[in-house]
């Protein structure tokens, strides 16, 4: 994982140019607010003339005046506060689903490789967690904070409005206070990481644990496992005993001890009001007292979003941190185009190729294939018809520079229309073939040329939609069978669907479901087999008509009367097809045209099925091994 | 309250703290009591009167009780602090000890990732809300009683407003609930869908990027995106009318006040300090009944929560009885089905039925069949994964039930096919089969189970670091891992449930050779997916359905089992045509 300075300034200056777009709300909002605010100070200022003139005796006129003034400003305030929310709730969910869908949108670009990387579970929780507490920060706490501000500076200043000299002596008082309440704070915020990452740890063990529970079982290894959870508990209750109680020491201390200020306050206030220093009145002092009371309360409710704050922040950081991982690479310049015929080309832009050096690196033309006059025309460069046509020329390929490579310096070639099988032993290199053509992964030496272009200069969505993939690992998608199929080619209609289906041997068992084509696939995958699964997803690969076929077998979970089914399909679909079959049971490969056989990287076999057996070599064991090894 | 009640058990060892936070809190609320009324006799008794000494007499008070008060809250603070904390410790570890004692068909029940979620975000939440509770649920009500007793003391015919004011706004919180809650409930239908959305593009990224998908998923994703604002939107706006109505309540209080307590002024009735320290305790009464609304919101989760977790604790782990006593030796590999039916809880049909088998000790034995004809389940059967629903299985001439349930599980070894290593290193990983086995041992089992290779090319060699679930090593060298594993333990009975369905069949082949040299005593039973793998077995059963369809050699089914023909003709066209 990269390592990079963090810096809580810049997480706050992303998601404040999130919440740029809404930036004219959000003044508003902040604007509406901050009347709201000095609405509630004023309407508590108004105890001041309301007492002194009671206690001058002034009459009931001038109270109900006074009193009807009160109520018109606090429900004043009332209306913007919630003019104010409702405008800080708009903005903060618009900014999460714009967060959420960039960061969605983000993934979808990176490479594999990232996903090789990390866990799905890590991407999960910043897309749910992460996202939701930026949520709740942005919805809540901002306003919450913003109102907090404003309603703590208008109190200090009405404060100093109403007598400068107490409010001097106050914030001194406050200064102290606040002292203590840094104190804990720093306390707090260090206890509360270490609490996170205690935390982190032991729901790390608790997800390992959980997640082979049932081997643990087998194991007998239950009592062990308690004990090494118990250690992981003990010093998560430390942590977040400690950590709580520094949170909560928040409320004693700015509460019970506002009380200490307040009445030191009171006696100052008292003694000025009996003596008339600063023309202190009893209205003034109520008032001022009243303040006094209030004061440290946006402080506390700031204090009560330090939290939620903390959280957002991390998320955020980590939800930043998804957004800036590099995007695939798509540097292609080589697009595909169709003429009126319905024939593909490769367009080749001039700058980029030598038209001969590709029609010297595939298979002779055909007269049919070449583009005709008028369409060369529109296209300058050189139009090369999509054939089919993949050569690896000395190819090597690692996952990461600390291991062995995977393919060592790897030379083949399958013309259009033929058969390639690859076997060999687990972890000989053969899904990473597959891997490389697709450009899941991009290889360290040596080209791969697509109708004698290298993949590299091909666009990758058009690469990539011309290669039929039935992966090792089915993955359909919680919708109906019909739009699964669909996945494979968005416009396909209906009937060609079907026909996809019946290709791919998987129509009668579809149709044997209650509704069809319209069953829906539980996420679970609990309504189909693995092998009726992997029947669709070959129906999937079909739908697209691919020039080059690329299937890697996953038999071994699937019965074998469902394999005779999909061996029937895959049969069906490869013809007319430059396929690359990845074979984990020899019965499948015997009528390719040619059989590679991979062995740590390096092809050490290479013919037809008759020619490896007469050879003896490692095919032929593989074949007659087991017999010959019993 | 029951569920209260059940709670109480899991406070073992912090009663005290317990017991102590509310009262602390209890003294803290009175001394925030008495500080209004204090406030006011400095007003009445000193100001009014000109009085300077009362000032000060009533002030020192006051700063005395209020650092009284702040003493008992902090200590409060620690103690709820512990409490809290010791209940979500104390939940933690009983609802994990709970898990262990599950039987598979427990675990089946409950998903991983559902028993994940309640381990960690269920319990945070109640052991928060265990704080909480004990504080601010003592204190708000308190609060609001007491801050009422003294208001009604300063003034019986002010404190009438609050007769008016609380079933207004009791009336208000509840009027947004019920049509906030079903709003609520809809937005988090929506998060969870749009959550399971981004978890399916997630596993199948690749499928995404295979063909092209991107666009597509994007779009997908941006109509459910700004449809859960809507819904959101929706939600909240009512819910944010919570706080500006309670303030609007509160400032009518507060103008209430201040006009029927003028005119009890202007009339005589009430003096200056009253009215003052009776807007105080306005201020006090209306935030505790705003903190106790804010409780009953954190309590239904909380509910939710401990429900969730009592369904865990309150599951019936089976065959408790023989896990600890019982026959501990067995004394050799044979294994016997006497007429054995079996299906999974819950289930209306068997999953097996009628099943006799008599696999003599030492022999090899293979399960063939399609999916879901119950092999799995077969061989889960004999450690007691799963309990037999009629007949019985009996192994080295006792019956399994008679076995401790450890003993047994030691010498009849599973490789499961869910198998997984765990976070360590190789050598830690191996040890679970054998807590005493030598590096010697280790490596012998590695180098039976094919793995010698790999492991000692690392050149950590056995303390090579095993990443989580085993994330560092291929599909083929977990399982071949996992086989060594389970060969330390040197069982009796080995049984390979589809276990070697990554590696590759020269290796397997090879891993049975050495196994037969290892322990030619072995009972061994394979569950097969390929006739050549097996063809040379002493027995092999071909499952359908559920029942035996039948047991003989290869050759003998060949003969006569149609099911088997089947297979191995569907198996061999293959090769036929080749």
């Amino acid at each position: 994982m990269r390592m990079k300075p963090r810096s809580t300034s810049n997480t706050v200056k992303r998601l404040f140019r999130y919440m740029n777009k809404y930036r004219v709300l959000l003044i508003i909002a902040i604007i509406v607010i901050g009347l709201a605010s000095l609405g509630a100070i004023i309407g508590n200022y108004m105890i001041r003339p309301i007492i002194n003139s009671l206690v001058a005796g002034e009459g009931v006129a001038t109270l109900a005046r006074q009193v009807l003034i009160t109520a018109l400003i606090y429900l004043l305030s009332v209306i913007g506060q919630y003019i104010a929310g409702r405008l800080f709730v708009y903005c903060a969910e618009n900014t999460t689903a714009n967060i959420r869908h960039d960061v969605f949108s983000h993934i979808q670009t990176l490479p594999v490789k990232y996903f090789d990387q990390r866990e799905h579970g890590d991407l999960m929780s910043a897309m749910t967690n992460d996202v939701d507490n930026v949520s709740i920060a942005l919805g809540q706490s901002l306003s919450n904070i913003v109102r907090s501000v404003l309603m703590f500076l208008g109190t200090i200043m009405m404060m100093f409005i109403l007598s400068p000299i107490l409010s001097v002596i106050n914030i001194i008082l406050l200064g102290l206070l606040y002292f203590a309440v840094k104190i804990v704070a720093s306390k707090s915020s260090k206890a509360f990481r270490s609490r996170q990452a205690t935390l982190a740890n032991l729901n790390g063990f608790i997800e390992e644990y959980m997640s082979g529970q049932k081997v643990i079982k087998v194991y007998n290894h239950e009592q062990e496992t308690i004990e090494d959870f118990s250690e992981h508990n003990e010093k998560l209750f430390e942590d977040a005993t400690k950590a709580d109680t520094f949170a909560t020491l928040m409320f004693p201390l700015t509460g019970n001890l506002t009380y200490v200020v307040f009445s030191i306050i009171a006696m100052i206030g008292s003694y000025m009001t009996i003596n008339g220093v600063f023309a202190m009145d009893i209205g003034t002092l109520a008032s001022y007292l009243n303040f006094t009371r209030n004061v440290s309360r946006p402080v506390t409710m700031i204090a009560n979003q330090f939290n939620m704050i903390v959280a957002a922040l991390a998320g955020a950081e980590r939800i930043f941190d998804i957004l800036d991982e590099e995007p695939e690479i798509d540097e292609g310049q080589v697009k595909l185009v169709t003429d009126q015929k319905g024939r593909c080309y490769w367009h080749v832009p001039t700058t980029l190729y030598d038209c001969q050096a590709i029609i010297a690196r595939t298979e002779q033309m055909r007269q049919a294939d070449l583009p005709d006059a008028e369409f060369t025309e529109r296209y300058p460069g050189c139009l090369v018809p999509l054939r089919g046509d993949l050569r690896f020329v000395n190819v090597s390929f690692g996952y990461d520079n600390t291991h062995d490579p995977v393919l060592k310096d790897v030379s083949f070639y399958a013309k259009p229309g033929q058969r390639l099988a690859f076997v060999g032993t687990t972890g000989a290199g053969k899904t990473t073939i597959t891997n490389l053509i697709n450009r899941f992964y991009e290889i360290n030496k040596g080209n791969i040329y697509f109708d004698g272009i290298d993949i590299r200069d091909i666009k990758k969505q058009d690469l990539r939609h011309q290669l039929g993939m039935v992966l090792q690992e089915v993955h359909l998608f919680e919708d109906t069978i019909k739009e699964n199929i669909r996945y494979g080619r968005l416009d396909a209609t209906d009937e060609e669907i079907v026909a996809a289906a019946k290709a791919a041997n998987a129509h009668d068992l579809i149709m044997q479901l209650n509704d069809g084509y319209d069953t829906m696939l539980t996420p679970d995958g609990l309504n189909l087999s693995q092998g009726q699964r992997q029947l669709i997803s070959i129906a999937r690969a079909a739908v697209n008509d691919p020039p080059i076929l690329i299937l890697d077998e996953a038999t071994s979970s699937v019965d074998t009367r469902t394999e005779s089914l999909i061996g029937q399909g895959m049969d069906e679909i490869m013809q007319e097809r430059t396929v690359f079959a990845i074979a984990h049971r020899l019965s499948t490969v015997r009528h390719s045209n040619a059989i590679l056989v991979l062995e740590n990287g390096l092809i050490i076999e290479r013919g037809e099925h008759h020619e490896l057996m007469d050879l003896k070599g490692r095919y032929y064991e593989f074949n007659t091994g087991v017999v010959e090894l019993e | 309250m029951c569920m209260l009640r059940k709670t109480a058990k899991y406070y073992k060892g912090f009663m005290l703290f317990v017991i102590l936070t509310p009262l602390l809190m209890i003294l803290e609320v009175i001394s925030d009591v008495i500080i209004p009324t204090l406030m006011g006799n400095t007003i009445n008794e000193g100001v009014l009167t000109g009085r300077i000494d009362l000032v000060y007499k009533n002030g020192i008070y006051m700063i005395i009780i209020a650092v009284l008060a702040f003493l008992f809250g902090g200590i409060s603070t620690y103690c709820g602090a512990k409490a809290g904390q010791g209940l979500g410790k104390n939940l933690r570890l009983a609802l994990f000890e709970k898990i262990q004692t599950f039987s598979f068909a427990s675990l089946d029940k409950f998903e991983v990732s559902s028993l994940i979620t309640r381990l960690t975000n269920d319990i945070e939440i109640v052991s928060n809300v265990a704080r909480m509770a004990l504080r601010i649920t003592i204190r708000a009500p308190f609060m609001f009683i007491s801050a009422t007793i003294m208001a009604i003391r300063i003034n019986t015919r002010l404190s009438m407003v609050f007769l008016i004011a609380l079933p207004v706004m009791m009336f208000g919180i509840m009027l947004t609930m019920k049509f906030g809650i079903p709003k609520f409930r809809k937005f988090q239908a929506k998060i969870d869908r749009i959550n399971a959305r981004t978890q399916e593009n997630l596993t199948g990224i690749r499928v995404v990027k295979a063909f092209c998908r991107e666009e597509f998923e994007k779009e997908k994703f941006a109509g459910q995106n700004q449809d859960l604002v809507k819904t959101a939107l929706d939600a909240l706006n009512l819910m944010i009318i919570i706080m500006p109505f309670m303030m609007l309540i509160m400032y009518a209080v507060i103008v209430a006040v201040l006009w029927f307590g003028g005119n009890f002024m202007l009339q005589g009735g009430m003096l200056a300090g009253d009215l003052f320290s009776f807007i105080l305790y306005v201020g006090q009464i209306l935030t505790s009944i705003m903190n106790i609304a804010m409780i009953l919101m954190n309590f239904s989760r909380a509910k939710a929560s401990l429900e969730r977790i009592f369904e865990v604790l309150e599951t019936e782990s089976e065959f408790v009885e023989s896990i600890k006593q019982g026959v501990s030796e067995v004394a050799n590999g044979e294994i016997n089905f006497n007429n054995v039916s079996f299906k999974y809880p819950g289930n209306q049909h068997f999953s097996l039925q009628n099943i006799n088998l008599n696999i003599p000790s030492g022999s090899t034995v293979a399960l063939i069949g399609s999916t879901g004809s119950a092999k799995s389940t077969l061989v889960h059967l004999i450690p007691r994964l799963y309990d037999v629903f009629e007949g019985e299985i009996s192994i080295g001439g006792v019956p399994i039930k008679d076995y401790r349930i450890a003993s047994l599980r030691d010498q009849v070894a599973i490789v499961l096919q869910e198998n997984t290593l765990f976070s360590g290193t190789i050598r830690s990983n191996m040890k679970w089969g054998n807590p005493q086995a030598s590096d010697q041992e280790i490596i012998r089992a590695l180098e039976i189970s094919q793995a010698a290779d790999f492991v000692l090319n690392r050149p950590e060699g056995l303390s090579a670091k095993v990443e989580r679930g085993g994330a560092n090593f291929s599909g083929g060298q977990k399982q071949r891992l996992c086989i060594a594993r389970t060969l330390l333990k040197n069982p009796k009975i080995m049984i390979f449930d589809d276990s070697t369905s990554a590696v590759d069949m020269s290796t397997e082949a090879k891993i049975r050779v050495e196994l037969n040299k290892f322990n030619p005593d072995l009972t061994k039973i394979i569950i097969a997916q390929r006739i050549s793998s097996i063809q040379n077995v002493d027995q092999i059963i071909v499952l359908d359905n559920g029942r035996i369809s039948g047991i003989g050699t290869h050759a003998e089914l060949l003969e006569d089992n149609r099911i088997y023909q089947e297979i191995y003709e569907s198996q061999q066209k293959g090769m036929a045509a080749g």
